[in-house]
Order: C-alpha cells, then sequence, then structure tokens
C-alpha cells in the first residue's frame, strides 16, 4: 500500500480496496518504526490525522470527494497548522503553535488530505542540509551518514522514506530541489506568486515559494492543482488561472527544445553525475527532444547577490521574534535591550544570526548601495540571462546540484562551503522561475538530481518533460537503502 | 572587507543580539569571510540598471476598506509570554 | 542682535479609514486594550499584509488639495528599529518614492497676506501601538490596537519663521484634512499629531542653524508654546556662548519645558529598503482625474467665493469658511434667505456667541440653518424688528418652537408698523410727560436730538418692543415739532 503514487492510493479508496483509516494508519506505523532513526519529522499528529481519515472516509462514502481526500500527507514546519505547534526548527518557536493555518494548509485540508504531522527543517528554512534544526538533524534514508539536503530535508527524506506519500515543501534558493535531489524524489518550486505565502512564515519574502515534494510528476501535479492559486490574503499572490497539471502531462514531447547552459555543466560539477545526466539528455532525445547549449554567463554571481537579498530580508523578517508577544522569552529580562537580546541570542542558532547579521550590515547606512543595491541590480540582469535563454528553447535543463549528497558535519562548519552548492538553484529564485527536481540515477548509492527550469507559468511543461521521462524510466520508483 | 570585531559588535546591536565574546571573533571571520564571497559581484559594472526587489513586474492589489477581523484576544494572548489586562508586558519603558 | 527662528513640521494625520492600511481590524478609537489587534497588526509569523484602498484615496486627495505631484508610482519600504509598540521591528512606511509628491498651503498671516507654505512630501505609512506605563510590577503595558492604523505624514519645508505661523500652517492642514473628510482631525485622541524641527539664525544668515526635533505637541496651543519655549532656548544658549546639538526633544506640558531624550537617540540606523511583501503602487491617471473631479470646495476658494461673489469681508470669509460644517451652516442659511450679508452676522454673531456659550459645535446647534433662515426672512419683511429677532432666536434656541414664526406668533412679536397705531401710543406717552414735552420744545434745535430718545424708548415700552423703529422716531418727529 504505501508503495502506490496518489492517484493509484486515490484510486484504490474509491475502489474500497482500503480505507483512508487503514492507509493513514500504515503510515502512522512506519512513522513511529523509522522516523526515530531519520527525525524526519518534528511533530507527528497522530490522533488528528486518524480524525481527518475518517472524516475523508466519510466524504468518500457520500462522494463528496476531490481526488485527493483521503490521502496522508505531511508540511513542511514552516507552513502554520492552527492547533499544532509550527516550529520553524527553531528554539525560538518550540512552543509556539499559531492562531491560524496557512492557505496552502487549508486548502489542501479542504481537499480532505490527511496531515500525518511536521517534518524537519534547516531553522527558518536557512541552510542547505537540515543541519541547522533546533530539533538534531535529518539523516538522508539512502544513507544515514549523508544529508537529506536542505532546507526541506525532513520532507524530501520522509517521502523518500516512505514515512508519507507526499509533502509540502517551500524553496527560497532550492530548498525544494536541492532536498529532493538528495533523496532521489520529485519536487517543484512553482513560479514566484503561484502559491500563497500566507501563514508561511518568512525566511526572504520575494524568494519564498511552496510547492509540493512527491515520488512522481504525476504525484506533484495533483498536490500542485490544490496548492496554487489566488489568494487575497497575498499581496505577492497572482491572478492568473490555473491549468490542469494532470492533463498536461500526456502532451508528448515530440519537437521540444531543452536549452542546457554551459555554466551548469562547469568545473563545479562532478564528472559521475555529469555522465548520469549525460545519460538521462540520451533518454529524453529519444522522447523526441531537441537539446541545445546555451549560456548563463551570470550563474556565479547568483551566489553573492542572494546571499546579500535572502540575509537583507531574513534580517528585517526575523525582527518580530522579540520576546514580547509569542515565541522565547528570556528569564528575568532586566530591561528592554536585555530581554530583545537575550531572547533572540537564545532562540536563534548560530546560522540564523550568522544571516541576520550579514543582512543588517548589508543594509545599514554606508554599505547599501554596495550590497543591497548592487544584488539588486545584479537580479535583474541574472533574469535578463534567464529570459534571454527562454526565448531561444522551450526549457532549460541542468543539474540540481554540483555533487550528490555530502556526508553529515563535512560542510557545517563552513559556510561559505555551503552556500557554494547552491549554485544551480539560486538563479531560479531571483528570477522568480517555477523549476523542477527528479532524480535521474545515482552516483556512489547516492541520488542524483536533475533540474528542468521554465518560464513563469510553466510548470505544467515542466511536469509533462518530467512525467514522459518518469514513464520510460524507473529513477523514481527506487527505494533507499539506508533504512531497510 | 575585513570585519572587525567592533563592527560585528555594532551590527548585533543592530540586530538585537548578544554575541558570545569568545564566538565575536568566529563570527567576525565567518562575516568576513561571506563578505569576500559577496564581494564577487563588484566585479559586474551595473551602472545604469534598475534595481530588481521583486521578481515579477506586479503592482499592489488593493483591500476594499472593510472590517473583516474581530480578534479574539484571549486565543491571541495565549501564546504570549507575559500578559496583564490584555496587555503585553515588558520591562519598563523609561523615554 | 536679531535672530530668526526656522521652522518645518512634521504632522502625522491617521486617516478616518474604518479598517486598518494592512488588515482587516477596526480602527475605532477607545476598545479594549489588544481587542482590535488582529495577527497581522501583531506581527505573528507568516502574517502578510495588504494596501486599504481607501488609505490610497485619501492620501491622493489630500495631495490633490494641496496642489501635489501625485507620482504614478510609489513605494512602502520599512523601516527598521526595535520599540515594544512597533510588532513587527520596523515599521511599514514610504521614503524614496512616496504617494504625495511636492505640494503647498497657503496660511494667512497675522499681519495681513498670505505666505505659502511648501510641503516636501506626504507619505502613508502604520501607526504604532501605545505604551502604557502605569505600574504593572514595574513592567510596561503593550496596547497594540492602535498599530497598523493608517497614518498620512505630511512633511513641510522649513517656511515657517513664528510660532504663530507655525500653528496657522497646522490650521490649515487641519482644516484640509477635515474638509476632505479623511480624519477627524481629533488632537487629543492623537487623530492629529505634530513634531516640529526648530532652529535658529541671525537674519540675513543664509545657512540654517542646527535643529532639534520636538516631540508631542499635540494641539494647537501646546506647538506654539513648544515652539516659542525652544526658540528662547535655543538663542539662551548661543548667546552664552553654547552649540545647540541636533536631538530629540520631548516637550512637557505641565512644566512647560522641552527636554532631551537621548536614550531615543542612539545610533539610528533605521535600513530603510522596499518592503517585499508589498509591491510597487502604481496609480492610474485617470484614477487621479476621477478624485479631482469629488473634490470637495476647499477653505481657500470658500474663502474666495465669499468675499467675492458674497460681498463679505475678509474677516467674516475667514472664519466662516475655518470648518466646512460651519461654511456648509452658511450656505445654506443664505440659500434660503438670500441675503449672503445678513447671514454672516447671524452666523458669526448669535450663532457662534451661543455655540461658544454652551460648548457645543455648528453640528450640534440646536437651531437649525433652516430656521435661522426662516427668522432672517421676517427680519426682511419687516415682520420684527432686530430686537424681537433676537428674542425669537433665543426661543427657537432653547427649543421652545420648531419655526420663527411660531415664535412670532405665540409671543406676539409682531412688528407694529399700523400708522395709526403708533400714533395712538405716541400721544398716550406725550400726554403721560408734558414735563418732558415742554423741556424738549424749549430746547435748541440741535440738542433736540438727543431728547427724542426717551420717547422713542417709552413707545417702544409701551408697545412692547413691537413698533417699527423708524416709525416711531418719524412719528415723533412730526408730532413735537408740530406741538
Amino acid at each position: 500500500m504505501i508503495e502506490l503514487s496518489l492517484a493509484q492510493m486515490a484510486q484504490g479508496l474509491r475502489q474500497k480496496t482500503f480505507s483512508s483509516r487503514e492507509l493513514t494508519q500504515a503510515f502512522l506505523d512506519r512513522i513511529s518504526q523509522l522516523n526515530p532513526r531519520i527525525n524526519a519529522f518534528i511533530t507527528v499528529t497522530a490522533e488528528t490525522a486518524l480524525q481527518q481519515a475518517e472524516q475523508a472516509d466519510a466524504r468518500l462514502a457520500q462522494s463528496d470527494a476531490s481526488p485527493l481526500t483521503g490521502l496522508p500527507l505531511a508540511h513542511k514546519d514552516i507552513f502554520c497548522t492552527q492547533g499544532v505547534r509550527t516550529t520553524c526548527g527553531s528554539r525560538m518557536l518550540e512552543n509556539f503553535t499559531a492562531p491560524y493555518s496557512a492557505t496552502v494548509v487549508s486548502r489542501l485540508e479542504e481537499a480532505g488530505m490527511v496531515s500525518l504531522g511536521k517534518t524537519n527543517l534547516d531553522e527558518f528554512a536557512m541552510g542547505s542540509s537540515n543541519e541547522s534544526s533546533w530539533f538534531g538533524p535529518t539523516l538522508n534514508p539512502w544513507d544515514l551518514n549523508a544529508v537529506p539536503g536542505g532546507s526541506s530535508g525532513g520532507s524530501a527524506a520522509a517521502v523518500a522514506a516512505r514515512l508519507v506519500p507526499a509533502a509540502t515543501g517551500t524553496d527560497t534558493g532550492g530548498s525544494i530541489r536541492q532536498p529532493a535531489a538528495f533523496c532521489g524524489i520529485t519536487g517543484i518550486k512553482p513560479t514566484y506568486g503561484r502559491v500563497s505565502r500566507w501563514g508561511m512564515i518568512a525566511y526572504a519574502s520575494s524568494l519564498d515559494q511552496g510547492g509540493p515534494m512527491a515520488r512522481s510528476a504525476e504525484d506533484c501535479a495533483l498536490l500542485l492543482q490544490a496548492m496554487a492559486g489566488f489568494d487575497p490574503k497575498d499581496s505577492t499572490s497572482i491572478q492568473r488561472n490555473l491549468p490542469q497539471y494532470a492533463d498536461a502531462l500526456h502532451e508528448p514531447l515530440q519537437g521540444l527544445t531543452l536549452g542546457l547552459p554551459k555554466e551548469y555543466f562547469g568545473e563545479d560539477l562532478s564528472p559521475a553525475m555529469a555522465k548520469v545526466l549525460e545519460q538521462a539528455i540520451q533518454t529524453l532525445e529519444k522522447l523526441g527532444v531537441r537539446c541545445k547549449e546555451v549560456s548563463l554567463p551570470l550563474t556565479r554571481l547568483a551566489i553573492p547577490a542572494y546571499y546579500v537579498i535572502a540575509p537583507a530580508e531574513a534580517s528585517t523578517n526575523l525582527s518580530r521574534y522579540d520576546g514580547v508577544r509569542f515565541g522565547h522569552r528570556c528569564d528575568q529580562p532586566q530591561d528592554l535591550e536585555d530581554l530583545y537580546k537575550r531572547s533572540r541570542s537564545e532562540g536563534f542558532g548560530e546560522e540564523v544570526k550568522r544571516r541576520i547579521l550579514v543582512g543588517t550590515y548589508a543594509l545599514s547606512e554606508g554599505f547599501y548601495d554596495a550590497y543591497y543595491r548592487k544584488a539588486q541590480q545584479l537580479r535583474r540582469l541574472i533574469t535578463q540571462d534567464f529570459q534571454s535563454s527562454l526565448k531561444e528553447v522551450d526549457l532549460l535543463l541542468a543539474p540540481t546540484t554540483p555533487t550528490p549528497a555530502f556526508d553529515l558535519g563535512s560542510k557545517i562548519n563552513d559556510p561559505v562551503q555551503m552556500y557554494l552548492e547552491d549554485i544551480y538553484t539560486l538563479g531560479v529564485n531571483l528570477a522568480g522561475l517555477p523549476a523542477l527536481s527528479m532524480p535521474a540515477g545515482q552516483v556512489a548509492g547516492r541520488p542524483v538530481g536533475l533540474q528542468l527550469i521554465g518560464n513563469h507559468f510553466e510548470e505544467a511543461r515542466l511536469l509533462n518533460v518530467a512525467h514522459q521521462f518518469q514513464q520510460v524510466t524507473d529513477h523514481h520508483l527506487q527505494k533507499p537503502s539506508g533504512i531497510e | 572587507m575585513t570585519l572587525t570585531t567592533q563592527d560585528v559588535e555594532k551590527v548585533a546591536h543592530l540586530a538585537r543580539l548578544q554575541l558570545d565574546p569568545q564566538a565575536t571573533d568566529a563570527y567576525s571571520q565567518a562575516l568576513t569571510s561571506i563578505l569576500a564571497l559577496v564581494d564577487q559581484m563588484q566585479s559586474i559594472d551595473t551602472d545604469g540598471v534598475l534595481p530588481m526587489s521583486h521578481p515579477m513586474d506586479a503592482t499592489q492589489r488593493l483591500r476594499i476598506d472593510e472590517v473583516t477581523e474581530q480578534p479574539d484576544r484571549d486565543h491571541l494572548q495565549k501564546i504570549a509570554p507575559a500578559t496583564e489586562q490584555g496587555l503585553y508586558l515588558v520591562p519598563r519603558v523609561v523615554e | 542682535m536679531q535672530w530668526e527662528a526656522v521652522i518645518g513640521l512634521e504632522v502625522h494625520v491617521q486617516l478616518a479609514t474604518a479598517s486598518k492600511i494592512f488588515s482587516g481590524a477596526s480602527t475605532a478609537f477607545g476598545a479594549a486594550p489588544n481587542s482590535q489587534a488582529c495577527e497581522i497588526d501583531l506581527g505573528l509569523p507568516g502574517v502578510l499584509p495588504v494596501l486599504n484602498e481607501k488609505a490610497v484615496e485619501m492620501a491622493v486627495l489630500f495631495g490633490l488639495a494641496t496642489h501635489a505631484d501625485i507620482p504614478e508610482r510609489s513605494v512602502f519600504e520599512r523601516k527598521n528599529y526595535f520599540y515594544p509598540d512597533l510588532p513587527k521591528g520596523y515599521q511599514t512606511s514610504q521614503m524614496a518614492e512616496p504617494i504625495v509628491g511636492p505640494g503647498y498651503v497657503d496660511i494667512p498671516l497675522e499681519q495681513g497676506g498670505i505666505k505659502r507654505v511648501r510641503i516636501h512630501h506626504a507619505h502613508l505609512e502604520e501607526d504604532a501601538g501605545k505604551s502604557l506605563h502605569e505600574d504593572f510590577h514595574g513592567m510596561t503595558g503593550i496596547d497594540l490596537n492602535r498599530a497598523g492604523t493608517p497614518l498620512l505624514e505630511v512633511v513641510s519645508e522649513p517656511d515657517m519663521n513664528s510660532a504663530k505661523e507655525a500653528v496657522a500652517y497646522l490650521k490649515a492642514i487641519h482644516s484640509l484634512i477635515t474638509y476632505l473628510g479623511i480624519s477627524d482631525g481629533n488632537m487629543a485622541e492623537g487623530s492629529m499629531r505634530c513634531d516640529a524641527n526648530v532652529s535658529v539664525r541671525l537674519k540675513g544668515e543664509p545657512k540654517l542653524g542646527t535643529r532639534c526635533e520636538i516631540k508631542n505637541v499635540n494641539s494647537f496651543r501646546f506647538v506654539e508654546k513648544a515652539i516659542n519655549h525652544e526658540i528662547e532656548r535655543q538663542i539662551e544658549l548661543i548667546e552664552d556662548g553654547g552649540r545647540v546639538v541636533q536631538e530629540t526633544r520631548l516637550y512637557d506640558p505641565d512644566k512647560d519645558e522641552t527636554r532631551s531624550m537621548r536614550s531615543k537617540e542612539e545610533a539610528n540606523d533605521y535600513r530603510y529598503f522596499p518592503c517585499p511583501d508589498l509591491l510597487p503602487l502604481v496609480l492610474d491617471p485617470a484614477y487621479i482625474d476621477h478624485l479631482r473631479s469629488t473634490l470637495p470646495e476647499l477653505p481657500d476658494q470658500k474663502r474666495e467665493r465669499f468675499t467675492q461673489q458674497l460681498g463679505l469681508s475678509d474677516y467674516d470669509a475667514g472664519v466662516l469658511s475655518s470648518s466646512r460644517a460651519l461654511a456648509d451652516y452658511f450656505d445654506r442659511a443664505t440659500q434660503l434667505c438670500g441675503d449672503a450679508k445678513l447671514a454672516a452676522n447671524w452666523v458669526t454673531g448669535e450663532v457662534a456667541a451661543s455655540l461658544n456659550r454652551d460648548g457645543l459645535d455648528i453640528t450640534q446647534s440646536p437651531v437649525a440653518p433652516e430656521q435661522l433662515a426662516g427668522l432672517i426672512k421676517r427680519l426682511q419683511d419687516n415682520t420684527i424688528n432686530g430686537k424681537a429677532a433676537k428674542q425669537v432666536f433665543a426661543a427657537l434656541w432653547a427649543e421652545e418652537a420648531h419655526t420663527a414664526d411660531e415664535v412670532i406668533e405665540a409671543k406676539g412679536l409682531k412688528q407694529v408698523t399700523d400708522t395709526g397705531a403708533i400714533e395712538a401710543i405716541i400721544d398716550q406717552i406725550l400726554q403721560d410727560n408734558p414735563a418732558q414735552v415742554e423741556q424738549y420744545r424749549s430746547a435748541e434745535e440741535d440738542k433736540r436730538g438727543k431728547m427724542i430718545g426717551f420717547f422713542v424708548g417709552q413707545v417702544m415700552k409701551a408697545s412692547r418692543g413691537t413698533a417699527n423703529p423708524q416709525a416711531v422716531n418719524q412719528l415723533l418727529k412730526t408730532k413735537l415739532d408740530a406741538l
């Protein structure tokens, strides 16, 4: 049962092969068995999950069900869930229960999905390895010595380990795609503004975007259909009709041109990865796709631009954590300054503090032009690069990461090395483009992610190409070897 | 550009962070290396380029002026560390 | 030495929207603490702002009324600082690209004439909450009901040179915002607040002196006192060989002094940058034109119409245009009675005095403009004389009757113009006062004018004020002279 895709599970529920309660219980059992080994969940909501499953079964019996009714999922613990604590992987919010739910959470709840709990993440989504979580690192189910990636590492590991068939994630600089790549699953970061940010705890507001993570493109399409769409509560939400993602999956790929940005296949990319990707490209060519080299000359500069813009926004987004209205408050504050400084210093971990400091510095008097303004100018140039290459080709194809999952602890003490890992994912966020990562093979037992990047609102095309690829390959069906 | 511990302390104060004195050195080293990475930006001439604060060229949507929220104070203050008579408490503010 | 003060004002106007600038919580004043602070106002994690269209409209109306440029695009920025009444740790405000560009207002000067005060810009921002310093075990209580109330901050150029000019400017802004209906302008409730930037320099010196910002001057009276006090302080300081330090000072109305607020002053680096949760606000020229067409007649235009078209004095026109409600009252009364000067006399005279005596404002007047016009009409057609009119007004004010005619009827105040009736009274008076008649007759011609007053008084008294005074005068003179 746990190996089925979301579509197959939905079919099983309708044919009464199993009930949502049985399905939910099966995954809950697996969570209690395996989660202690990989630490993918921060909070498991077994009781409410079973209640939701029973409600879903009732809806199914009354034929009042959506395509997602009764299907289990988990939320990255960055989405606020009314009545269930939302920690954002931080001590600051260890005991925080939001008085409201994120739009994404409400929409999936209304669709009748069953939430099994909240998944682990880098603190405030700041990290590429899941090692900055206050609740301990999540381990990669393919290899317990490897990181699962970040920041949506808990969601990726949970899906890969079959603790849940699908999960929500967020992507500010690669936080859906990179862990999807490291854990051998499929994840899509939609166009900026496609998925509401209401109730999604902000890291960098102009870059953050929620999206689905699942084992296949088809499952991602099902979830995205319910997650996406205009939300009046988010000023940056886009008012534009949603296509039927599932319908677009079956389009033939004949005549499609994919661009291979040469800067993404340069010296940063490990040769073993390059080989895996080469095979994937050949598979796609057999499906009728034409590939062509393109250039994104500013690729490397996405790193500095991102590591100014994201910390700058984060530094002020995180000012509200002051120990007054919610969140961690230090004991016996002596005065106001003591309240602020001790509450924040105790509540935030090292990487969060580093990024707050960098962002504060970049915005401060005398440095704004050289850092923040410069980064925003570069952002425009990087966006223009993407746009001109997407005039030449339909989509871009690239590695998601330069290497497969790295070892736990190998980069945690060197922030710059950690930041360089994000080279292939950051540009997409700066430009607000949709991008998808799917498994394309393995290197030394660790999965390799292939990234597809489209123009604004081209999610359907990305899912279409990934689905067609997954029809003729079985990388997405591989089970992680680390925990079985 | 090298950040001194004094620079770090000044920025930490602006951000209301209290850094462990032993850790300040480590922070200034880390920040210095991050800024070195960031300084790669200066290699590109961006004169005349309009700064981009938002990925889509969209404009602000407006909300109708209606009272739609009836806050439930007790509910909202359940998560507050210190309240009394409906007020949030902080150490005495001296003006 | 001749000193000159240079003053600029920053006026914060709370806009009279129903809901907050970025949330759907109510802006009503005086609710229980934190009962009007929703999750957005509280800055809880994951919440997002959406801009209130009414706040935008009100800001644009203000801009149009101050002859300002309204840029097509404006941008919200974050002003970052930590304070307990500022829930997000930043105030959403505008800096580089405000919604209202440069404009001006004209203010009347005490010595006559007008002065143009330039407005640098006006921008939208959110208000902060309030700190309550009553003792909560040595703690301060924070009420965030006010947090998120829309503010329009109007920043003047340093064009004023005295506290009186500053007050005139503030009154002009007050009258504009109430005319436009974009704020109730209630300074006691903080709907309009003012910070003053004050510096002094020697007359003729082109360079500006070092300025101090005085906060918390929230009534017309305090603005004048605080600025005068600060000007004196700075002059004394310089004359004693000291130097003015740029700082923020707080006005204490109880002690009538300003004192330094060093605690808030240290290391202000607000790190303004465009708010990534809000997009650039772009206003369609057609929208601005539409708003322009909805502008009411403004104080300056009204004043001009009152003097040019209605022939009122500058003084009356100034008084009557000072508030929209007063002007509307006057306009209505004039429209119904057809005599602007008489209406102006009554509104600035009897009506104003009675309001003042009873502590009411014009909207609470027990005598409606329709009633006043009814009274004026009876004066115009000589049904009553001026003295009786005052009695009628007093009766209407006391709500003894609904119309002037009812009062006239009930009290028998109808003026007697019938010559025969008046002659009969005169004959009686002359008969009753032979001594005075004799005096009159023997008096010199030039003294007689004065002496006739006695007889007029007696006749009026005998008629209970209803005799037409002109007729009485005329008839008395003829009769006495014929004796």
